[in-house]
C-alpha cells in the first residue's frame, strides 16, 4: 500500500528533509516548539506550532534552528529577509495569513524589492509559511485568504497546495528556490490524507495540476476549492458534463498555458475561489481568459467566490460564505443554459 | 520601580460588592464556557480569563460607561467588568443573533460600544494604538474621560506597544496601559521572550510611571489603578501598570500546558483570586459570609440563564451575511453566491 500522510505531516516531512540537507535551512516563528528557557522542557517541544505542524523539529534539530520567536512579527520577519540575504535559508512561520498587517512593510517593501533594487546583487532564499482559510469558526481576524495580496506584489512567490503530495514537493521547491515564496496552508486541509512517497521530491512552480480532465467546461480552484469543484464535478458527470479541474498550484508565477489549452478544449471557465472577490485571483484569472483566451470561450466567464465580506463568525453565516459544490452546479446551469438535475 | 503595599487602602461596602459579583460574574462565566467548550457544541477558539479577574475588576471599578477599553483575545473579563450583558456575552460566543455583535464576532471580538467596551481583539498588539486614538477623543473633546488598554504579556513586546506608549506619552493623553503579565504569551514564557525584568521597567523608556503589583490581589489593583486613572483625568498623562497574575486554563481551550510547573497548584489554591478577596472581606468586617455565599449563588443562576438564552436563540439569517461592512453601501457580494 503506498503510504499516507496528513497534509500536516507531509508539511512536517518538508521541512525536516530541507534541514538534514541543508544545514542553512532554520525555522523562526511563534511556538514552533515552544515552552523555550523552561527548565523542565529543555529541547522537548511545549507546542510544536500551535497546530501542531512543526512538532518534533526541535527534538531533531535544536533550539539554535528551531527558533520560538518574541511576538514580534515585523521583528522576526524582517530579520528573515536579512537572515536570507547574508547566507541563511530560512523558513519564518506566520502563524495566520492575517497576521501579516503586522509586518507587511518587511515583506512587500523589503524581502519582496531587495534583488530589484540593488540590481540583482542580492537574493532572499526565504519562505514564508502561513496558515489561511474560512470554515474553522475561527472569525474575521483569523481566517481570511490573503494570496491575491501577495501576488499583486513582483518579486514575491506565490504557492498554494491542495493535497499532502502537493503540499511536500511545493514546500521542497520553495525552500530550496532563491527567491521570497509566501507558502499557503489551509486550515482545514491539515487533518486531509493522501499519498506521499518517502525522501525528497519537488514539484516545479509554475506548473499546474490536472485534477481531473474533461470536456465540457474548465474550472480552475484554487487551494481547498480544488475539493469543491471535484464533488461539483461528480454530480455534473451524473448529468453527462465533464468538467476539468485546474488547481495553478502557483499563483505566481502563474501556469498560463495550462488554463489556456482547457478553455480552447472546453470553452467555458469557471474560477472557484474562498478568498474575497474584488483585486482578486480569480479575477486575474478570469482576466487573462478574457485577454488571451477570448475566442475561445462559448460563454461568459463565471466566478465562485466568497462574498465582498470579512468572514462571519456564526456557523450559520460562515457556511453560506464559502462557495459550495452547489454554487459552482449553479454557475455552470447558467453559463450552459441548462438546468440540471441533482 | 515602586512595589505597592496591598490591603492598605478600605473600601465602601457597594464597591466591594460591586467587585466582588463581577469577580464571580467572571469566573463562573469562564468556567462554564470551559465546560461547555469540552462537550465540543462551542464554535471557534476561546481564551480564558479565569484567574485573572482582579486585573480587570480592579481597574474598571473606576470607569464609567463613558470610559473607553480595549482588550485581547482573553477578553471575557474586559467586557464582564466593563458592564456587558451576560446573557449577550453568551449568546456571542454561541453565535447566535442575539449576541452583542449579532453573532458575527464571536468569543474574539465581542464588542459593546455603548459600555466603552472597544472589543476584544484577535491581533495580539492591536489594542494600543487603538486605546491611544481613545484617548485623543477624550483629550480634544474634553470629555475628563480616559481609555485603558489591556494588553499580555506577549504583546509588549510587539512593535506596536512601544509605538502606542510612546504616542500617549508625547501627546500626554490619558491612557493607562495595564499589563496582565501571566508568565506566559502561548506556551513561550515572558522571562524568554521579553528583554526586560518587568514590564513596568519599560515605562521609564518613555518618562511614564511604571509600577508593578500583584493581579491576584484585587485591592492593589485597585489601588494602583485609582492612583492612574486620577493621573489621566488630572491631564497628566499615561501610566503603565503591570499586574503579575496566572491564568487558570490553558492559553486556548485544548491546550496541554505541559510548559506549566508547581506554581499551578497553588494558583488555583491559595493565590486563588477570589479567595483572597473573600478572606479580606471577611476579616476586615466589610462583608459577612452568608452575604458573599449569596451572591456566589445568585451568580452562578445569573450564568445558568445567560446559558439558556444563548441555548434558545436563533442563528443569524441569510441576509446579515451582506449587513454591515459598510454605512451607506450595501455589498452586493461581487461574484456569484
Ligand atoms: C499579531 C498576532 N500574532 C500572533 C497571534 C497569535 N497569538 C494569539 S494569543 C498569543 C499569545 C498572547 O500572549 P499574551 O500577550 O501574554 O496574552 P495571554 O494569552 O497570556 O493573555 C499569540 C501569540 C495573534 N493573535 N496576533
Ligand atoms: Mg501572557
Amino acid at each position: 500500500m503506498t503510504r499516507q500522510l496528513t497534509f500536516s505531516q507531509a508539511v512536517n516531512e518538508a521541512m525536516a528533509i530541507s534541514m538534514r540537507e541543508d544545514a542553512d535551512v532554520i525555522l523562526l516563528g511563534e511556538d514552533v516548539a515552544g515552552g523555550a528557557a523552561v527548565d523542565h522542557l529543555q529541547d522537548e517541544e511545549a507546542w510544536g506550532g500551535v497546530m501542531g505542524v512543526t512538532k518534533g523539529l526541535v527534538q531533531e534539530f535544536g533550539r539554535d534552528r528551531i527558533i520560538d520567536t518574541p511576538i514580534a512579527e515585523a521583528g522576526y520577519v524582517g530579520a528573515a529577509v536579512t537572515a536570507a540575504a547574508t547566507g541563511m535559508r530560512p523558513i519564518a512561520e506566520l502563524m495566520f495569513n492575517d497576521f501579516i498587517g503586522s509586518c507587511l512593510d518587511e515583506v512587500m517593501n523589503q524581502g519582496a524589492k531587495l534583488r530589484y533594487m540593488f540590481g540583482g546583487k542580492a537574493k532572499v532564499p526565504l519562505t514564508i509559511r502561513t496558515m489561511h482559510g474560512a470554515g474553522f469558526r475561527a472569525a474575521a481576524q483569523h481566517s481570511q485568504s490573503l494570496y491575491s495580496f501577495f501576488t499583486h506584489i513582483p518579486g514575491i512567490k506565490v504557492v498554494i497546495p491542495s493535497t499532502p503530495y502537493d503540499a511536500k514537493g511545493l514546500l521542497l521547491e520553495s525552500i530550496f528556490d532563491d527567491d521570497l515564496v509566501v507558502f499557503f496552508e489551509d486550515k482545514t486541509l491539515y487533518t486531509m490524507k493522501g499519498e506521499v512517497p518517502e525522501g525528497s521530491y519537488r514539484i516545479p512552480f509554475g506548473k499546474a495540476d490536472i485534477k481531473r480532465s474533461g470536456e465540457d467546461v474548465t474550472i480552475v480552484a484554487i487551494g481547498k476549492m480544488v475539493h469543491t469543484a471535484l464533488k461539483a464535478a461528480g454530480e455534473l458527470s451524473k448529468n453527462g458534463l465533464e468538467a476539468e479541474i485546474i488547481d495553478p498550484r502557483t499563483l505566481s508565477p502563474l501556469d498560463e498555458d495550462t488554463i489556456l489549452s482547457s478553455v480552447e478544449k472546453t470553452g467555458r471557465l469557471i474560477v472557484v475561489d474562498e478568498a474575497n472577490p474584488r483585486c482578486s485571483a480569480a479575477t486575474d484569472i478570469a482576466a487573462l481568459v478574457a485577454d488571451k483566451g477570448f475566442d475561445y470561450l462559448d460563454a461568459p466567464i463565471k466566478m465562485v467566490t466568497a462574498p465582498h465580506t470579512p468572514v462571519p463568525f456564526a456557523p450559520s453565516l460562515e457556511d453560506l460564505y464559502l462557495p459550495t459544490p452547489d454554487k459552482i452546479i449553479k454557475a455552470v446551469e447558467e453559463m450552459t443554459g441548462s438546468e440540471l438535475v441533482i | 520601580m515602586s512595589q505597592t503595599q496591598t490591603n492598605q487602602t478600605t473600601i465602601s461596602k457597594e464597591e466591594a460588592t460591586w467587585m466582588f459579583q463581577k469577580m464571580l460574574e467572571i469566573r463562573h462565566f469562564e468556567d462554564r464556557v470551559h465546560d461547555i467548550f469540552g462537550t465540543g457544541i462551542l464554535p471557534g477558539f476561546v481564551h480564558l480569563y479565569a484567574g485573572e479577574e482582579a486585573i480587570a475588576v480592579g481597574l474598571c471599578a473606576h470607569l464609567d460607561d463613558k470610559d473607553y477599553i480595549t482588550s485581547t483575545h482573553r477578553g471575557h473579563g474586559h467586557c464582564i467588568a466593563k458592564g456587558c450583558d451576560l446573557n449577550g456575552m453568551m449568546a456571542e460566543i454561541y453565535g447566535r443573533a442575539t449576541g452583542l455583535c449579532k453573532g458575527k464576532g464571536g468569543s474574539m471580538h465581542i464588542a459593546d460600544v455603548e459600555k466603552g467596551m472597544l472589543g476584544a481583539n484577535g491581533i495580539v498588539g492591536g489594542g494600543f494604538p487603538l486605546a491611544v486614538g481613545a484617548g485623543l477623543t477624550h483629550k480634544l473633546k474634553k470629555t475628563g474621560g480616559v481609555a485603558v488598554c489591556f494588553f499580555g504579556d506577549g504583546a509588549n513586546n510587539h512593535g506596536t506597544f512601544h509605538e502606542g506608549i510612546n504616542m500617549a506619552a508625547i501627546w500626554n493623553l490619558p491612557v493607562i496601559f495595564v499589563a496582565e503579565n501571566n508568565g506566559f504569551g502561548e506556551a513561550t514564557p515572558f522571562h524568554y521572550a521579553s528583554s526586560c525584568k518587568s514590564i513596568a521597567d519599560r515605562a521609564a523608556g518613555y518618562s511614564i510611571p511604571g509600577e508593578t503589583v500583584d493581579g491576584k490581589d484585587v485591592m492593589a489593583v485597585h489601588e494602583a489603578a485609582k492612583r492612574a486613572v486620577e493621573r489621566a483625568r488630572n491631564g497628566e498623562g499615561p501610566t503603565l501598570i503591570e499586574c503579575v497574575t496566572y491564568r487558570n486554563y490553558g492559553h486556548f481551550e485544548g491546550d496541554a500546558q505541559t510548559y506549566k510547573g508547581e506554581e499551578k497548584v497553588k494558583h488555583l489554591d491559595d493565590l486563588d483570586a477570589i479567595k483572597q478577596f473573600y478572606t479580606y472581606l471577611t476579616e476586615q468586617d466589610i462583608m459577612t459570609e452568608a452575604e458573599l455565599d449569596q451572591m456566589d449563588a445568585d451568580v452562578r443562576s445569573a450564568v445558568d440563564r445567560a446559558v439558556e438564552f444563548a441555548e434558545t436563540s436563533p442563528y443569524p439569517l441569510p441576509e446579515q451575511l451582506m449587513e454591515d461592512v459598510y454605512v451607506s453601501y450595501k455589498t452586493d457580494g461581487g461574484a456569484t453566491q
